[in-house]
């Protein structure tokens, strides 16, 4: 279809924001590949320290790209399913938002002010404008969802007897889930954080900001793999030759994320003293049950390819694999979107030790969480992310992709440096290699009393991963600037791969309409948190003031004393 | 009105969690002895210190504050139960000793608390798993266990 100019530039513009900032992300990724592997036994290098690096590398690769990319998606899919465009105004003013917020964030982050990394846990504090440059970045993301809401509720009047797209239900189930969460993210930030790093208030409670970031914290993950799940259920079937399978177990899957994708933050809390064995308990289980949707999602993409196969007519069991267009680079989405599905089997595999309350003991925080997952973040989602944003610049710019048959490779060459670099990082952290550590500095340096020669091989093996990687990354960014530097050779439009369905089933209304569904969430949600809460109000702990990364003395002691 | 397979993808998702919730709630009181247990938090553990009970049974109450664990060595003999006492003294920090999958974190105005039975000699590990401020990398412990030497 065709669309108007300003809703063009704003999708185009909220892509390219991210992916330019996708530079710095990607190169700190390679370079704490580097200091861990022990190759530099240095705080920094360029001048960007380490924390403040791996600071960088999770607020852009899993906050900036991420919310932009599922903005300027929701505007694609919203606009070419309802066949109306939003409102550009409100457009707009939520892109520039996003920018503002970034801007603010980017300054706090490079000028060393908030080397806090991304979950920025307190008492360590980090410069205001970072804390309020990651709340209008979230303001801002929630204004389309405002007005996509009341675009579909228009559309619905006169469509009341007609499926609801299945993208239009992902859309919206993915940002009212993020809207849910992030209103626990702003109370954070805005009312414990804010204050509190301005000096207005002394102290602030460190398990409450604990909860309240996981409550976000976890259901961010959905925020970024519903986009990459819309894909795999409207377009990957189209693109391997076949049909979707089951539309209906594609929508309760959907439904199911509405209702679990929060209520299991605590199982990022399954160490922390503060909350009750109970509530750590309940919420373990959830986590089980949103695996659900991920696992029916499996069969079901799994039969629409065998599908696929067959009517090009694939023999035996598995022969259908071989049929499918893994290097067809005029459908180079199909590659992105299978290699993010391989690595999400291992993902969400060895997700099950980290969410099995026991289990956890033995490796959390270590490095087997990274190694987890960036075969999920940097596996379906970020592959889904950096195809379709190739394929959206393309369209809505009317190029010719930049290097198609480098194209096709690169979520390979990816999927196979992911692979390599999480083996090392899961083998290091089962003997004990922790996260978010400068190994280089003391367990990595063989002049160091710490040193850990066990730790070289997994180190070594994540550092030959992340080179991979970081080739492949720097190829998308050839192809992604490449196509948008060229010249304008194709007619500028809007043309979505649209997967048809393999039975006709009929309208199920209950899965036709979001009110039950949300009721379902409020009332889970409520039996997950209220417990967890009430408890951290009932222990009623004493607060910590705020204290610098490089200071042991809390910061107010240190401004007395000047 | 529901085909099969699409019911069979229904029911193997189901059961395949059944049996993984199955297994969590089935190990939940025999391995419950090192999972993490919340005390309500009073300022006599912020002092970092080891407690000898008996021969057998120790505490210790464990302070870990920028860049250091307090106590920072402790020796313990061979066959012994110890009970760990976790607080921070300031930002959040981790407690891992890996061979003995004990995996706390200490946190400001909390208190966890782990039991954990050391019966083979040797040097146990303390890592900081939690990022807390440019000192991280080094904040380390050790636990040693052969003291006083065994016969």
């Amino acid at each position: 279809m065709e669309i108007s100019r300003s809703l063009k530039r704003i999708i185009v513009i909220e892509l390219f924001v991210p992916v330019s900032l996708l530079t710095i992300g990607i190169y700190h990724g390679l370079m704490q590949t580097i200091y861990r592997a022990g190759l530099l036994h240095q705080a920094n290098a360029l001048k960007l320290d380490y924390y403040q690096g791996l600071t960088l590398h999770g607020v852009i690769n899993a906050v900036v790209l991420t919310t932009f990319f599922a903005v300027a998606f929701g505007h694609a899919t919203i606009t070419y399913y309802l066949k109306r465009e939003p409102n550009l105004l409100v457009a707009k003013l939520s892109m520039w938002l996003m920018i503002v917020g970034t801007v603010m964030a980017a300054w706090a982050m490079l000028s060393g002010n908030a080397s806090v990394l991304y979950t920025f846990y307190p008492p360590l504090k980090a410069h205001p404008l970072f804390y309020l440059g990651a709340a209008l970045l979230i303001v801002g993301s929630w204004l389309p969802f405002f007005n996509w809401a009341w675009m579909y509720s228009q559309w619905k009047k006169i469509n009341s007897e007609v499926k609801t797209p299945i993208a239009v239900i992902g859309t919206l189930v993915n940002f009212t889930i993020w809207f849910v969460c992030t209103l626990a993210v702003a109370y954070e930030v805005l009312v414990l954080l804010i204050p509190w790093s301005m000096g207005w208030t002394k102290t602030i409670d460190v398990t409450l900001s604990r909860t309240l970031f996981w409550f976000f914290g976890h259901a961010l993950v959905y925020f970024w793999l519903l986009p990459a799940y819309i894909m795999y259920y409207t377009m990957l079937p189209k693109l391997a030759g076949g049909k979707l399978y089951s539309d209906l177990a594609g929508r309760i899957a959907f439904f199911s994320f509405l209702i679990l994708s929060i209520p299991v933050g605590v199982h990022h809390q399954f160490a922390d003293p503060g909350i009750t064995r109970g509530v750590k308990m309940f919420q373990g289980v959830l986590t089980f049950g949103i695996a659900i949707p991920s696992f029916m999602t499996a069969f079901n993409l799994a039969a629409s390819m065998e599908y696929a196969g067959k009517q090009k007519g694939s023999k035996g069991l598995f022969g259908w694999i071989k049929k499918l267009p893994f290097l067809d680079p005029d459908r180079y989405l199909f590659a992105y979107m299978i290699c993010g599905l391989i690595l999400f089997i291992f993902g969400g595999l060895t997700g099950i030790p980290n969410a099995s309350y026991q289990l956890n003991n033995v490796i959390h925080n270590t490095a087997f969480l990274p190694g987890h997952f960036h075969m999920t973040v940097a596996g379906p989602v970020f592959l889904a992310i950096i195809g379709m944003s190739t394929f959206l610049i393309a369209q809505l710019k009317g190029k010719k992709i930049f290097w198609p048959k480098i194209n096709v490779i690169i979520p390979y060459l990816w999927m196979i440096g992911v692979f390599i670099f999480s083996s090392g990082l899961m083998w290091g952290g089962l003997i004990g290699e922790p996260r978010r550590t400068n190994l280089g500095l003391s367990y990595l340096n063989p002049s160091s009393p710490l040193y850990r020669p066990d730790w070289v091989p997994t180190t070594m093996l994540a550092l030959a991963g992340g080179v991979i990687m970081f080739v492949a990354g720097m190829l998308y960014f050839v192809v992604f600037f490449g196509t948008l530097l060229r010249k304008k050779t194709e007619d500028a439009v809007l043309v979505l791969p649209e997967s048809e369905v393999l039975h006709f089933e009929k309208r199920v209304p209950l899965l036709d309409k979001f009110k039950p569904w949300l009721v379902v969430m409020g009332v889970v949600l409520l039996l997950a948190y209220v417990p967890a809460l009430w408890g951290i109000y009932k222990n009623n702990a004493p607060k910590a003031p705020p204290y610098q990364i490089s200071n042991p003395m809390p910061d107010t002691l240190t401004v007395l004393k000047k | 009105m529901i085909d099969k397979y699409e019911k069979g993808i229904f029911i193997t998702s189901a059961l395949v969690m059944m049996l993984f919730i199955f297994s969590l709630v089935y190990s939940l009181d025999k391995k419950s002895r090192n999972i993490t247990e919340c005390l309500p938090f009073n300022k006599s553990y912020r002092n970092g210190r080891v407690v000898k009970i008996d021969d057998k049974t120790y505490q210790v109450f464990m302070v870990a504050k920028m860049w250091a664990f307090d106590p920072e060595k402790i020796y313990i003999p061979v066959d012994s139960d110890v009970d760990f006492y976790i607080t921070s003294n300031d930002v959040v920090h981790g407690f891992n000793i890996a061979e003995k999958n004990i995996n706390l974190m200490a946190i400001y105005g909390g208190v966890g608390k782990t039991t954990v039975h050391f019966d083979k000699p040797g040097v146990y590990n303390i890592v900081c798993h939690e990022y807390c401020g440019t000192g991280h990398q080094f904040m380390h412990g050790q636990v040693i266990v052969n003291y006083p030497e065994s016969k």
